[in-house]
C-alpha cells in the first residue's frame, strides 16, 4: 500500500518542483522573446506552397509548384553558382591571408606590430555596408584614389563593379577588407595560447620552419582555425549587404547570389511565396556545412587537446552530477 | 646570419606593412574626403584646402542628427532587452542541468547563422498586420536575432569561469539566490558582460538588412540612410563621406575599449583570446 511515508520519501529523491522548473523560468523570457522568430520559418515553409504575393495576398495552396519552378529556372542554377563561388573565394583569400598576417603579427613583438594588432581591428568593426560606401570612394573612377594609381601604371577605365568581368573580383575584395581581420584575431589568439615546449624540442632537433609549421603549428591551431572558417563561411554565403550596396545583383545577373535574388523577387517584385524557395535552400545549404564544419571542430579538438571539448569547464566547476550530463 | 636574419625582419614588416596599407588607408582617404569641397573633389588628390562644408551640409541640412538618434535608439534598446533577458539565461546554462539544456543553447546560437533573408521577408508581413512595421519596438525586436545569442554564449563562458564554490559559500553565510546573483556574480562578470553588451551594440549599429526591410520611413538607422548618398542623381562624395564617417566611428572607438574582450566576443565564447 502506498503510505503517505513513501510519498515524502520519495519528494526526498527528486528535488521539490520549484528547483526542477527554476532553469525553464530564468530561460524563458531569452526563449520568448527570440521564438517569435522561429514563426516567420514555419511561415516560410508553408507560403513556399502558395500562391501568395504582396499585391494578391491571398494563400492558394498550390503544392510543390513554386519549388518546381525554381529548380527549371536558369535564374536558380546561377544563383547557387554566384553564392557558392562568392563564398569559396571570399573565405578562402581570407582564412589564407588571416592565417598568414596573423603568423607574422605572432612572430613579431616591436611597436608596429602591438599598434597594428589594434588597428587591424577597425575594417571589421564599420558596417559592411558602410565599407561598401568607402570602397565606393576608393573605386569611383573621378573621386577615387585607386584609378589615378592604376593611370600611373598605364590601366585605363578599370571598371570593378559595373563590369561582369572584375564585379565578383570586387565584392569579394570588400568582404575581405572588412572581415579577414576577424580571421587575423581569432587566429593570433590561438597562436599565444600556443604551449611553448614543444617548439623548443623542434627547434632542438633542427626541422625546417616549414616542416615545423605544417607538423606542428598549423594541427594546434586547428580548432582555432575551424571556429573562423565557420564562422566566416556561414556569412560568406548569405552575404547579402556588401553586393547589394555595390551593385544590386549586377550587372546583369553576375552577383545575383541567392540572397539577393530572394530579396529582388520577393521585396522589390512582391513575389513573396516564389521568393521563398530560394531562401530556404540557402538556409539548407548553410545547415550542411555548418554541421560539417562542426564535426571537423569537435574532432580537431579532441586531437589537439587530447579530451572532448563538447563540455568544457562546466563538469568541473557546474552542479553537474555524474551521469546526468545532457 | 645576422645579415639574413635581418633581412628576414624586413620583408616580415614589410608585408606587414602592405596588409596595413589595404586595411587602413580607405579609412583614412574617407576621412581626407569629408574635408574636400565638391569642387575640388575631381581635381585634387591630396592637396586641397580643407573645408566644413560636407560637415555643415550632412548634420545642419538633412535629418543625419535624426538617423544617429535611431539608431542609437533601436541598438540600445536591443542591447537592454538581450541583457535583461539573456544574463539570467546565461547563468541558467552554465550552472543548472536540466532536460534539452544543450538544445535550447544551440537553438539560441542558431539564429545566429540563420540567413537574414529568411527571417525577414515572412517578419515584413507579419510586422504590417501586428503594426510593427517601421517602429523602434519591431526593430528592437529583430535585432534581439544578432543580440540575444551573443549575450548568452559569450556570459555563459563568463559565468562558469567562476567557481561555484563561491556561490556555496555565500549560500552558507544565508545569501538568498538573488542577493548571490547581484551582489557577487555580477560585479565578476562585469568587465566580460559590458563587452558583451559594447559588441553587441556595435552588431545592432552595423546590421542592415533588417532595418532596410523592416524599417525606412518613421524609423531610419544610419546604415539604411547612407546608402541613399549611392542613389543621388548628383552624387556629393564629401557629404556621402562624412556620413559614412560618423557610422563607423562610434563601432571603432567602441572596439578600441573592448580589445581585451574582443576574440572571445566574436567567437562567442568558443575561443577565449
Amino acid at each position: 500500500m502506498a503510505t503517505p511515508k513513501i510519498q515524502g520519501a520519495a519528494d526526498l529523491n527528486t528535488p521539490p518542483l520549484k528547483t526542477r522548473v527554476r532553469p525553464y523560468l530564468i530561460v524563458a523570457p531569452a526563449l520568448l522573446i527570440t521564438i517569435g522568430i522561429l514563426i516567420p520559418f514555419a511561415m516560410a515553409i508553408y507560403f513556399s506552397l502558395t500562391s501568395y504575393t504582396f499585391r494578391q495576398p491571398v494563400a492558394n495552396f498550390v503544392g510543390l509548384r513554386n519549388w518546381i519552378r525554381m529548380f527549371q529556372d536558369s535564374q536558380f542554377w546561377n544563383a547557387v553558382w554566384v553564392t557558392l563561388r562568392y563564398a569559396f573565394w571570399s573565405t578562402l583569400v581570407e582564412m589564407v591571408l588571416g592565417l598568414g598576417i596573423a603568423m607574422l603579427l605572432g612572430s613579431l613583438n616591436n611597436r608596429f606590430s602591438r599598434i597594428l594588432r589594434v588597428a587591424l581591428i577597425f575594417p571589421l568593426m564599420v558596417a559592411p555596408v558602410i565599407g561598401t560606401i568607402i570602397w565606393q570612394l576608393m573605386l569611383q573612377s573621378s573621386v577615387g584614389i585607386i584609378d589615378k594609381f592604376f593611370n600611373l601604371l598605364g590601366v585605363y577605365g578599370m571598371q570593378w563593379g559595373a563590369s561582369q568581368k572584375t564585379a565578383m573580383m570586387t565584392v569579394v575584395m570588400i568582404d575581405v577588407w572588412v572581415n579577414c581581420p576577424f580571421v587575423i584575431i581569432l587566429i593570433l589568439a590561438g597562436i599565444q595560447s600556443l604551449p611553448k615546449s614543444p617548439f623548443e624540442s623542434a627547434k632542438i632537433d633542427g626541422g625546417s620552419a616549414w616542416f615545423n609549421f605544417k607538423t606542428l603549428t598549423l594541427p594546434m591551431l586547428k580548432p582555432c582555425i575551424l571556429i573562423a572558417l565557420l564562422f566566416r563561411l556561414m556569412a560568406a554565403l548569405q552575404e547579402f549587404s556588401i553586393i547589394f550596396a555595390l551593385t544590386k545583383g549586377g550587372p546583369g545577373d553576375t552577383l545575383m547570389s541567392l540572397s539577393v535574388t530572394a530579396y529582388t523577387r520577393g521585396y522589390m517584385y512582391q513575389k513573396f511565396s516564389s521568393a521563398l524557395p530560394f531562401i530556404l535552400i540557402l538556409w539548407l545549404i548553410v545547415n550542411i556545412a555548418a554541421s560539417q564544419i562542426v564535426k571537423a571542430w569537435r574532432k580537431a579538438q579532441y586531437q589537439a587537446t587530447g579530451k572532448d571539448l563538447e563540455e568544457p569547464a562546466r563538469k568541473k566547476h557546474g552542479r553537474v552530477r555524474k551521469g546526468e550530463s545532457a | 646570419m645576422t645579415a639574413q636574419r635581418r633581412l628576414y625582419a624586413l620583408l616580415k614588416n614589410g608585408a606587414l606593412a602592405l596588409y596595413a596599407v589595404f586595411a587602413l588607408f580607405p579609412l583614412l582617404w574617407m576621412v581626407i574626403l569629408t574635408f574636400k569641397s565638391d569642387a575640388e573633389m575631381l581635381t585634387t588628390t591630396f592637396v586641397f584646402t580643407p573645408t566644413l562644408v560636407n560637415y555643415e551640409e550632412v548634420f545642419l541640412k538633412t535629418n543625419y542628427m535624426r538617423y544617429i538618434l535611431d539608431s542609437v535608439i533601436v541598438s540600445g534598446g536591443a542591447v537592454l532587452v538581450s541583457v535583461l533577458a539573456g544574463v539570467p539565461a546565461a547563468y541558467a546554462f552554465a550552472r543548472y542541468n536540466f532536460k534539452k539544456k544543450e538544445g535550447i543553447a544551440f537553438q539560441i546560437l542558431s539564429f545566429k547563422f540563420a540567413p537574414e533573408i529568411l527571417v525577414v521577408l515572412p517578419l515584413y508581413m507579419i510586422y504590417q498586420k501586428l503594426g510593427l512595421y517601421d517602429t523602434y519596438l519591431g526593430l528592437i525586436w529583430v535585432y534581439q536575432l544578432i543580440s540575444m545569442p551573443l549575450i548568452i554564449w559569450v556570459v555563459r563562458g563568463y559565468f562558469e569561469d567562476i567557481s561555484v564554490e563561491i556561490e556555496h559559500a555565500a549560500q552558507v553565510d544565508g545569501y538568498s539566490w538573488w542577493q548571490i546573483f547581484l551582489k557577487i556574480l555580477l560585479p565578476l562578470i562585469k568587465p566580460g558582460l559590458v563587452a558583451a553588451a559594447l559588441l553587441c551594440f556595435i552588431f545592432s549599429w552595423n546590421s542592415f538588412t533588417f532595418p532596410l526591410l523592416l524599417a525606412g520611413i518613421q524609423v531610419e538607422p544610419i546604415t539604411v540612410a547612407a546608402t541613399k548618398y549611392l542613389a543621388q542623381s548628383v552624387v556629393h562624395y564629401g557629404q556621402m563621406a562624412v556620413a559614412a564617417t560618423f557610422s563607423a566611428l562610434p563601432a571603432i572607438i567602441f572596439a578600441i575599449i573592448i580589445q581585451k574582450h574582443l576574440v572571445r566576443g566574436l567567437s562567442f565564447g568558443a575561443v577565449k583570446g
